[in-house]
């Protein structure tokens, strides 16, 4: 799992049938100092985020487990929302 | 997940036949402001997605979890066609 700043939202009307009604988000990964590290990238939303959030996510098979697990493919998925920056400490 | 542009197809008569009639393309990675970036993943189509068009794939063994590709040997597919990518400035 790593922290992420929500950056932005992806559209897709036309999707795996599977993937209708979920929420897609663009999230940067940050280190523990929140500074971004690496790329942005697209995870489906299971925790009701929005812009501006920071969140945590997990990747790989994991990310499908907050669903119906065997039927949502998803390899990065938001699951928890960070209540503020200052939450972070370390 | 990650957005990418289709670049072009992959044909394959001989293959697992668990993935006969798939739709092999061929794709590369983007940035969020639609800007290229290097190499390139042959993924399996599950969405009728066309030449240039920027789609949504997800790779490893979630892939094989999107519908019409369970337990097909596949760890990158496309999921969906992208309309828009918002990321406020």
């Amino acid at each position: 799992m790593q922290l992420a700043r929500v950056i932005g939202t992806v559209v897709a009307t036309v999707k795996n049938e599977s993937l209708v009604g979920r929420t897609l988000l663009v999230v940067q990964t940050l280190n523990k100092d929140l500074e971004p590290i690496g790329k942005p990238s697209v995870a489906v939303d299971s925790v009701g985020a929005g812009v501006g959030e920071l969140v945590f996510w997990c990747r790989g098979k994991e990310a499908s487990f907050p669903f119906k697990r065997e039927d949502t493919p998803t390899d990065c998925t938001i699951i928890g929302i960070v209540d503020s920056d200052a939450h972070v400490t370390c | 997940m990650i957005i990418a542009r289709i670049l072009g197809t992959v044909v394959s008569s001989q293959k697992d036949e668990r993935l006969l009639g798939k739709k092999l393309l061929i794709v590369r990675p983007i940035n969020v402001d639609g800007s290229d970036t290097t190499g390139y993943v042959v993924a399996v189509d599950t969405v009728g997605a066309g030449f240039h068009e920027r789609v949504l794939v997800v790779a490893g063994s979630s892939a094989r979890l999107a519908q019409g590709l369970k337990d097909v040997p596949v760890d990158a597919a496309i999921v969906g066609v992208i309309d828009t990518v918002d990321v406020p400035a």
